[in-house]
């Protein structure tokens, strides 16, 4: 679902575009809509961040209320920039489990596009590597363009990738918690291995730094959505973030150099005593 | 309408009686949801808004409604 005027990318965005599914998109920084302070903040905040595409999900209609106009505010902010929405099938335990909620998703939210989750794990919510493909396999089959959060296992990423999904999106860090890119060394690998598919960080970012940081590494976007929503402002948080996406997809495009063991003098002195006469 | 003339059925969670014949589109019109505002399982399977009309809720049938929300 996609309409309305969309939001104005700066220049280096719209020189460096990517693309999903044969959707072009300018902006490197998908945003989460969850548990933000009101709807109007969340409605700013995407705003600030400048994003194309937004996650959604669904839950059970219980005895309790509605969801307080957040996702009609979505839907608005939406239409007024011509971004889309990324449904995520949160919450699922098994493949079974995310089939069926990726099928009612798409009837839903009209959109064939489909962020992939299987947790394995109550504590950590670590992606379960073997119902993750098994679903992923199942909902390529039926049309869907899937998105799925996986660990940053090399060889389940393969496996979701040759199971047809459109992009794969390595944790950095436990969902919700913060702490950025605990393992560079195995997102490099993803980079390095699988060096044509389209990687996003998703999960555990908390700081723009953490964000910049992906970039650096040749990922082609992050997600993140509590680094945002639970920030003391996170309309100027979205804005940080969205700074920090070009800044990292800068320093990688413009190739960062190669970290030395010992100094190497950036002022070309000649090695002699500048002062003092006579051979060191 | 009673439990020996009705049709029991699980819905989100609770007992839910129906008159003998409910669809499941006429038990979301009961509610009050319109159609395109929720997703609907049956038995643990999605059952799609064009179908809801033919599916004839049975006894022991446990049903699940879905909403869109925010989500990460």
């Amino acid at each position: 679902m996609s309409t309305g005027t969309p939001a104005q990318p700066s220049a280096s965005q719209a020189a460096d575009p990517w693309s999903v599914a044969g959707i072009n998109l300018t902006s490197r920084f998908l945003l989460g809509t969850a548990g933000y302070p009101s709807p109007q903040v969340l409605r700013q905040a995407i705003a600030a961040s400048g994003t194309q595409i937004v996650t959604v999900g669904l839950r059970r209609v219980l005895a309790a209320g509605g969801d307080n106009g957040f996702v009609a505010i979505v839907r608005e902010a939406l239409s007024e920039r011509g971004a889309r929405l990324l449904p995520n099938t949160a919450g699922c335990r098994s493949a079974r489990e995310a089939i069926e909620l990726a099928r009612m998703a798409r009837e839903l939210y009209d959109t064939p596009w489909l962020k992939l989750e299987v947790i394995g794990d109550e504590h950590s919510l670590q992606p379960d590597p073997v119902e993750l493909v098994e679903a992923a396999r199942q909902l390529v089959r039926e049309g869907f363009v899937v998105w799925p959060y996986c660990t940053d296992d090399l060889v389940t990423c393969r496996r979701l990738l040759d199971a047809g999904c459109a992009v794969l999106m390595p944790w950095g860090a436990p969902i919700g918690s913060g702490q950025g890119l605990l393992n560079p060394f195995a997102l490099r690998t993803l980079r390095e291995r699988l060096p044509t598919a389209t990687l996003i960080v998703d999960a555990g970012l908390g700081a723009p730094s953490h964000a910049a940081q992906a970039m650096e590494l040749g990922f082609d976007a992050v997600l993140l959505n509590s680094a945002v929503a639970q920030a003391r402002d996170p309309v100027g948080m979205a804005h940080g973030f969205r700074l920090a996406v070009e800044a990292g997809r800068a320093g990688w495009r413009s190739g960062v150099m190669a970290r030395q063991d010992f100094a190497v003098p950036s002022t070309p002195v000649s090695g002699q005593p500048v002062l003092l006469g006579g051979p060191p | 309408m009673n439990a020996e003339t009705g049709v029991l059925i699980q819905l989100d969670g609770a007992p839910h009686l129906l008159a003998p014949g409910t669809s499941l589109a006429a038990l979301l019109d009961q509610l009050g949801h319109a159609p395109a505002s929720v997703g609907t399982a049956v038995n643990g399977s999605f059952v799609a808004r064009a179908l809801r009309q033919d599916r004839v809720l049975q006894a022991g049938d446990d049903v699940l409604l879905f909403q869109p929300i925010v989500g990460g």
